[in-house]
């Protein structure tokens, strides 16, 4: 994208550069909150639903009844790559600023996935490769706490 | 229930980047020769519906602009949806119903070439685990391909085959951006976009629009000498946590295709909203659709996906067919969000 408005000599188009923004603040709730505090400590927690299943990340209502959901537990920083895909052309934003894996990580004791970057050559990338959490040196409990995913040598 | 019918339909011919025009200029001739189509007058519509999005467009509330291609003046009953025109056809649909209206005019349109597309739709995920983030609408297709193949729902070389078929299709739909295709070997032997997809397995960017008359019982019979009737119609949602869907398979397309009715006569064909070749086996699966039902004669979004039309084409092009006595009973699907996660189901039927 140009910098500023131009035009381009051959159709004499005006354009100009399409800035995307949602310059809004959130507040992230007593589970959500719970999680990206839980982040910021360098470990994981889930929610258990109606079921007794965790979930993890956790939310405040049970996705499929809508219960209001409050049991916190804590979840394992490992866990297992369940599918993935593979990023070669990473964009401004995403975890990594090389070509990485997506992965749906079921870390142990949950019983669902959370979808983030897995650190590993494409030739690596296997489903069901067991993986560990990597944090941010410096966390100030939010989603970046977690840099990525990484096999677990 | 009032009997509810398209009787006229319109689209642009969709590009890559229809850089030298605005949504307004975009869509004018369309609005244009969809009204000419119908039989009415400028001023003989009881309710106008859009869909559009602002992200695309760059601005908020831009569809208000894009009421200057239609003409408000005498004032007119109007509403919009920031969604895929399909839901704005649903909701002229239940306008009719209620009896506020006879007859009317629906439109959508997208310029989805300005900016990173993939990048912008990364926006409609989950604002507090999945944004963060930035995956775009590629890497989520990616992923969801991923677990389809592995649950056997479809493999890379039935994706090749869906790519070719879809885009060799096309070929006699002058609308359609891709017409040409690779045969399904060579598309094989392409290196991955996003492993396990393949640039083929992607639906273009495009910019385009489409518009549609609708009306009621024995005003769209005058109108129209073989209306495409309304027979059923119904969305639903899936949850919009990826962590928490199956992504092989589409719960909210079986919920709405039974409300809908898709399986109360035979299926002769189906235009599915499929923006990446796996949703099509996926859609097939929920939709109970057996093999022999042709999908997509029209080349479908894996040929000209213009954003926030695409789903509503999908109708027009149904409705065509049974405006000509091609078929007389066919689906069509639109779908919004990422995976298939928003779906809409229309079972369009022609009589005699």
């Amino acid at each position: 994208m140009p910098e500023e408005a131009t035009t381009s000599g051959e159709e004499d188009v005006l354009r100009a550069p399409l800035v995307l923004e949602y310059p809004f603040k959130r507040t992230t709730g007593p589970v959500i909150g719970a999680f990206l505090t839980a982040l910021r400590e360098g470990r994981f927690i889930g929610i258990e639903d109606d079921q007794g299943k965790v979930l993890c990340p956790p939310v405040e209502y049970d996705p499929a009844s809508g219960a209001s959901l409050t049991k916190l537990v804590p979840v394992g920083s490992e866990g297992e790559v369940l599918f993935w895909s593979w990023n070669q052309s990473v964009r401004d934003g995403q975890p990594l600023d090389h070509p990485f894996a997506w992965a749906m990580v079921k870390l142990d004791g949950a019983d669902t996935p959370m979808m983030h970057a897995v650190d590993a050559p494409h030739d690596a990338m296997v489903t069901g490769l067991r993986v560990r959490a990597k944090f941010a040196e410096e966390r100030i409990g939010s989603m970046d706490d977690l840099l990525c995913f990484e096999p677990v040598s | 229930m009032r009997d509810v019918a398209i009787i006229a339909t319109a689209q642009t011919k969709h590009v890559r980047s229809a850089t030298t025009v605005n949504e307004v200029e975009l869509i004018q001739p369309v609005i244009q020769e969809v009204i000419e189509r119908s039989g009415l007058g400028r001023h003989d519509f009881d309710f106008t519906c859009s869909g559009s999005s602002d992200y695309l467009a760059g601005q908020p509330f831009s569809f208000v602009m894009t009421l200057d291609a239609v003409g408000a003046w005498p004032p007119i009953s109007e509403s919009h949806v920031e969604m895929d025109g399909a839901w704005a056809l649903y909701e002229a649909w239940v306008k009719i119903q209620t009896g506020h209206a006879d007859t009317a005019l629906v439109y959508s349109y997208g310029k989805s070439s300005p900016g990173d597309l993939p990048r912008v739709l990364s926006r409609m995920t989950d604002p507090y685990y999945e944004a963060p983030l930035w995956p775009t609408s590629v890497d989520i297709a990616a992923l969801q391909a991923r677990a389809a193949i592995q649950a056997g729902v479809t493999s890379e070389q039935a994706m090749a085959d869906i790519a070719y078929r879809s885009r060799t299709s096309a070929a006699a739909n002058p609308f359609a951006q891709l017409t040409t295709s690779a045969q399904p070997l060579a598309l094989m032997d392409e290196e991955y976009l996003a492993d396990p997809l393949r640039r083929h397995d992607c639906a273009p960017i495009t910019d385009g629009g489409v518009a549609i008359v609708l009306a009621a019982g024995d005003k769209a019979r005058s109108l129209c000498s073989r209306p495409a009737w309304i027979r059923g119609i119904d969305h639903r949602a899936d949850g919009h946590h990826l962590n928490f869907r199956d992504l092989t398979t589409s719960p909210s397309v079986r919920i709405a295709a039974e409300k809908a009715g898709v399986a109360n006569g035979p299926v002769e064909i189906a235009e599915l909203h499929t923006c990446f070749t796996h949703h099509e086996p996926i859609l097939r699966s929920a939709l109970g659709l057996g093999d022999d039902v042709e999908v997509n004669p029209s080349g479908g979004p894996l040929a000209a996906n213009p954003m926030m039309a695409a789903g509503l084409i999908r109708m027009v092009e149904v409705a065509n067919r049974i405006h000509s006595g091609e078929v007389s009973r066919g689906v069509a699907h639109a779908t919004g969000g990422h995976a298939l996660q928003h779906n809409l189901i229309a079972v369009l039927e022609g009589e005699g």
